[in-house]
């Protein structure tokens, strides 16, 4: 079990510069996101987008905003634990308690929720038969490409996850690239590749299809997939491979008796704190009455989400409020060595 | 006002006034009709407020900005004739458009 002062829930810009609000008081924390990486909506969504509309930061890609946020609170040495997804929350006496659903488990007096829409989870096909192959002969993602060898995988979608495991697999397995319009969104140098392998038929691809059904009772026989203008074709296939992008999903945050509003957990405007005592909400996961959501919105929730934490965790001791430019306290949480 | 017919997937219509220069998103989540997430707000990262407009309507429709067609790729059951309704500014031109939701967002 892990034991420290505050868990955040989701590894976003608001819960990375929360980590910074947490450590400038003398708060720890850890923090879990569902992600593989750090960073949330601005490394999943628009990495390469730029933002215009951060405080003093004219202009900044959601890569750079992210990596300027890592940077920011490298002093704090926080630990993340990414991959992984909160499941359950329950009160422990004075204190949470946290599991994860890997079966990590984490002990805090308080516990800030900066969830944003939920947790990335694959877009899956919306053809029912599909959930009973699901993980044995259709995925989302690949963890060992070594079974598609000598066989015939079909892989959906139009972007550069279906293009580079097309590419990649085409050198050991017979191929069949299917999307819904005749334009590949991913990058130039894949989608030539791919016209190059069509040519020479080691891809076969088939665009303005989508899957219509399935055949196989135990195993997957074959797919039906269905033209823009209705006509359905026959293939034969081992696997099917699904990349349509992320979706968010609200996921166990429903159940953890906050009261959600429309997918959104209904906040004070003095701490962010919900209806739970000790559990707070900040960034686009949170409401109230005027709530937008900007980042810049999120930074201001979580610096006096921090604050709201600290009677929790320290119920003892009194706050006292300081700025960085002055306080030696502070500075020497930074990491910053002054020679007066 | 422009009016706005929202049709959801059970056929359940909501004609409503939706002022111009808002989506057709914000008009539908403004006045709580059912079927629309926009789990991002309005910046095009997601596909949750996919509609499908009718065929008549789509060629009068503002034409789709990039990524938009990327975007819908991601959502559900998409169509020939899907667009997102966080993109579809109100105007007096769009008076009268139906839109119908998919079963789903997610």
């Amino acid at each position: 079990m892990i034991k420290t002062d505050v868990l955040i829930i989701g590894a976003g810009p608001t819960g990375l510069f929360c980590v910074h609000q947490l450590g400038i008081i003398g708060l720890k924390c850890e923090v879990v996101d569902n992600l593989d990486k750090i960073g949330g909506q601005c490394i999943e969504l628009y990495p390469d987008k730029p933002i215009y509309d951060i405080p003093a930061i004219p202009e900044s890609t959601g890569e750079e905003l992210t990596n300027n946020l890592i940077k920011q609170i490298k002093p704090f040495k926080t630990n993340f634990h990414l991959n992984e997804r909160v499941e359950e929350v329950k009160k422990e006496k004075n204190n949470w308690s946290v599991k994860t659903n890997k079966g990590k488990e984490f002990n805090v007096a308080s516990i800030i929720i900066a969830g944003g829409v939920g947790s990335f989870e694959p877009r899956k096909f919306s053809v029912k038969e599909c959930q009973k192959f699901e993980e044995k002969e259709i995925f989302y993602s690949i963890k060992d490409k070594n079974i598609f060898r000598n066989k015939t995988v079909s892989i959906f979608g139009g972007g550069d996850s279906a293009l580079d495991w097309a590419i990649e697999l085409s050198e050991n397995s017979k191929v069949h690239l299917i999307h819904r319009r005749d334009e590949f969104r991913g990058a130039q140098s894949s989608v030539e590749k791919l016209n190059e392998l069509s040519k020479k038929n080691k891809i076969q691809i088939f665009t303005k299809y989508q899957l219509s059904s399935i055949d196989g009772d135990k195993n997957i026989q074959s797919i039906n997939i269905k033209h823009d203008d209705g006509a359905i074709k026959k293939v034969q296939t081992n696997y099917v491979l699904g990349f349509f992008g992320l979706i968010m999903q609200l996921g166990p945050i429903a159940n953890w008796g906050l009261n959600l509003d429309k997918k959104h957990i209904p906040v004070n405007t003095e701490n962010f704190e919900t209806k739970q005592k000790g559990i707070f909400a900040i960034g686009d996961i949170c409401t109230y009455p005027g709530k937008l959501k900007l980042i810049l919105s999120g930074f201001h929730e979580g610096a006096l989400a921090a604050r709201g934490c600290f009677k929790y965790v320290r119920p003892d001791e009194k706050l006292r409020f300081e700025f960085t430019t002055t306080s030696k306290n502070v500075q020497s949480r930074l990491g910053i060595k002054k020679n007066d | 006002m422009p009016k706005i017919t929202y049709i959801e997937h059970n056929g359940k219509s909501h004609t409503i006034d939706v002022s111009n220069g808002l989506s057709v998103m914000e008009g539908a989540v403004q006045n709580n009709i059912p079927g629309i997430d926009a789990d991002c707000g309005g910046s095009m990262a997601c596909a949750t407020c996919h509609v499908y407009v009718k065929e008549e309507w789509f060629d009068k429709l503002p034409k789709k900005e990039d990524g938009e067609e990327d975007m819908i790729d991601m959502a559900y059951k998409p169509k020939k004739y899907s667009r997102l309704s966080c993109q579809l500014t109100v105007s007096d031109e769009l008076n009268g458009l139906i839109v119908n939701m998919p079963e789903k967002q997610t």
